[in-house]
């Protein structure tokens, strides 16, 4: 009897949850639906209509999205700066932040409070002095903007992969150096294996953040050649003349849907990433 | 270790330390002293004081969008963390798909701010259309209110994430304890869960309180500030201080704009911080 009398208010709670979940869902669905109109079916008036034989347009707008508006090549230079900036980013970081929690000396300390400090600063505080140094030194390619990127994602990263250092015993380390290990290969031994649980969580937060980022690329690359996927959304609005709404939504449909796989395959990291970076941020 | 160690800085720490000085420390020391400067760029700067700063507080738009962004984060912080400690409270019960609940509702998370912007702006002047209402670009009520509720469907699950697992390391002898000794429901949750999950509560406060002040690429893509910069929030007011007006004197009082934007997002998160931490409970 008992048993019957709590699964009645756990069925309800259910059926509300699917409900508020389905209106969750429902603006991606709506673009999705829009996205296969065709573009004199699409205004504010008729959004919230299926499409119907005369309005379907196949996968036209999808097609035109690609074929000319430039999203494959959005989607490589997206794709190539994300990963060059997260490997290097995931490299360099943990490599530095072995050497300032094994090493006590002022710079380590005044490193590790620099990376703190620069998490808080707003990123319009720099936006313009960023662009000039990028400008100077000729880091305003996709190619080498990755130089930025870890700059300015250096003190999470560093932050995150110290907190993490601190838990690892000093024996193992001390061991692998009486062996007669170099401290680099004592690094890539012994210490890089280690730290591959909270690799994934750094990786999964730079990879969100570098992958939809939108200010520091405008700024930073030259906008009429190099387009990432965010700049490319955003210059439909301002360059087309007219908006045109079906390749936009193909555009979104197609930027939201490999981020939805890639969730969906690696959910349970992904959560896991997050919530450590806030709960240690 | 920490000798043979030592001599390897320019492997371990060089590289970073490099980019972190030309990503980071320059452009933040050149920014600080570009605030009190008139520049177009950053060569050809010349000292001005303070009247940088004098002009940035006269400027009645940072004004506006100072107000607006407040009001904006107030709002959209206590929605986004009562809704986001509702629905955890329920996932932490046993319901069937508790898990399709919570990959749902994290998901928007994941999505890039433009992107989110956008298909809110689809959505939302649809609805508006259908009210035979004014649209975004001429609505400010509406964009205010726009901001507000993608906000919560960007940050809800996210939020929720952090209180479903502050609510599983309450212990469960203290809520059966409570329960023995005659605690209602509603006892159980006001004396024993919330204060437990205070740590959580502050992250999740400092979290949204900070995210809300920072919001640029979700302002930029749903309202754009339009209409009128009436739905301009800080960062986007900095921004178009800096690249929507000419004249050379605006990329100096940008630049002071930016530096009192960052003081009060600094101070905003150690008010805050130190604040919930003084009734976080001992365990």
């Amino acid at each position: 009897m008992n048993a019957a009398k709590k699964r009645t208010p756990g069925l309800g709670w259910t059926i509300v949850l699917s409900v508020v979940s389905a209106l969750y869902m429902y603006p991606i669905i709506m673009v999705l639906l829009n996205s296969f109109k065709v573009e004199s079916a699409i205004s504010t008036a008729s959004t919230f209509q299926l499409p119907t034989a005369e309005t379907f347009a196949g996968l036209s707008n999808y097609v035109n999205a690609i074929a000319s508006k430039g999203f494959l090549q959005s989607l490589g230079y997206s794709l190539f700066i994300t990963l060059s900036s997260v490997a290097l980013i995931l490299l360099c970081c943990s490599m530095c932040a072995w050497y300032i929690t094994r090493v006590h000396n002022l710079l380590s300390r005044l490193m590790y409070l620099m990376c703190v400090f620069s998490m808080v600063v707003p990123f319009q505080m720099v936006m313009f002095t960023l662009s000039q140094t990028a400008d100077q030194l000729k880091l305003n390619t996709p190619w080498n903007i990755c130089i930025i990127y870890l700059g300015f994602g250096a003190g999470l990263a560093v932050f995150m992969f110290s907190g993490f250092m601190k838990s690892i015993p000093l024996e193992i380390e001390e061991a692998a150096l009486i062996d007669g290990c170099s401290p680099i290969q004592t690094y890539f031994h012994v210490v890089f294996p280690i730290l591959k649980p909270t690799m994934i969580s750094v990786g999964i937060l730079e990879t969100m953040w570098v992958w939809n980022d939108y200010l520091l690329p405008t700024l930073v690359l030259n906008i009429k050649k190099y387009k990432t996927i965010p700049m490319l959304i955003q210059y439909f609005r301002g360059s087309f003349g007219r908006v045109e709404m079906g390749p936009m939504m193909a555009c979104i449909i197609l930027t939201v849907l490999p981020i939805i796989v890639v969730y969906l395959l690696g959910q349970k990291h992904i959560i896991k990433g997050v919530v450590a970076g806030a709960v240690k941020g | 270790m920490e000798k043979a160690l030592k001599k390897y800085f320019p492997v371990f720490v060089l590289p970073t330390l490099a980019a972190f000085i030309i990503g980071f420390v320059v452009p933040f020391g050149e920014g600080f002293y570009l605030s009190f400067c008139k520049f177009i760029t950053v060569k050809n700067a010349t000292w001005v004081g303070f009247s940088n700063y004098v002009k940035a507080f006269h400027d009645a738009s940072f004004g506006h969008a100072f107000w607006f962004t407040v009001a904006f984060a107030v709002v959209s912080t206590i929605l986004i963390n009562v809704l986001a400690f509702m629905i955890a409270l329920v996932l932490t019960r046993e319901i069937k798909g508790t898990n399709i609940f919570r990959t749902v509702f994290f998901m928007p998370n994941l999505i890039g701010g433009i992107v989110l912007g956008y298909i809110w702006q689809i959505l939302i002047n649809s609805l508006l259309s259908k009210l035979a209402q004014p649209l975004l670009a001429l609505n400010t009520t509406a964009g205010y209110w726009g901001l507000i509720v993608l906000m919560c469907w960007q940050q809800i699950g996210y939020m929720m994430i952090i209180y479903i697992a502050g609510l599983q390391n309450v212990p469960p002898e203290l809520l059966e304890a409570a329960e023995i000794d005659g605690a209602t429901s509603r006892q159980s949750l006001w004396k024993i869960k919330v204060p437990m999950v205070m740590p959580s509560i502050t992250i999740c406060l400092f979290l949204t309180i900070t995210n809300s002040f920072k919001l640029f690429d979700q302002n930029l893509s749903l309202t754009g500030g339009e209409p009128a910069h009436a739905s301009e929030m800080l960062a986007l007011n900095i921004y178009n201080t800096f690249y929507g007006r000419s004249g050379a004197q605006w990329r100096g009082i940008g630049q002071a704009k930016a530096v009192i934007f960052f003081v009060l997002v600094v101070a905003i998160g150690l008010i805050q911080l130190r604040s919930t931490r003084e009734k976080e409970v001992q365990q």
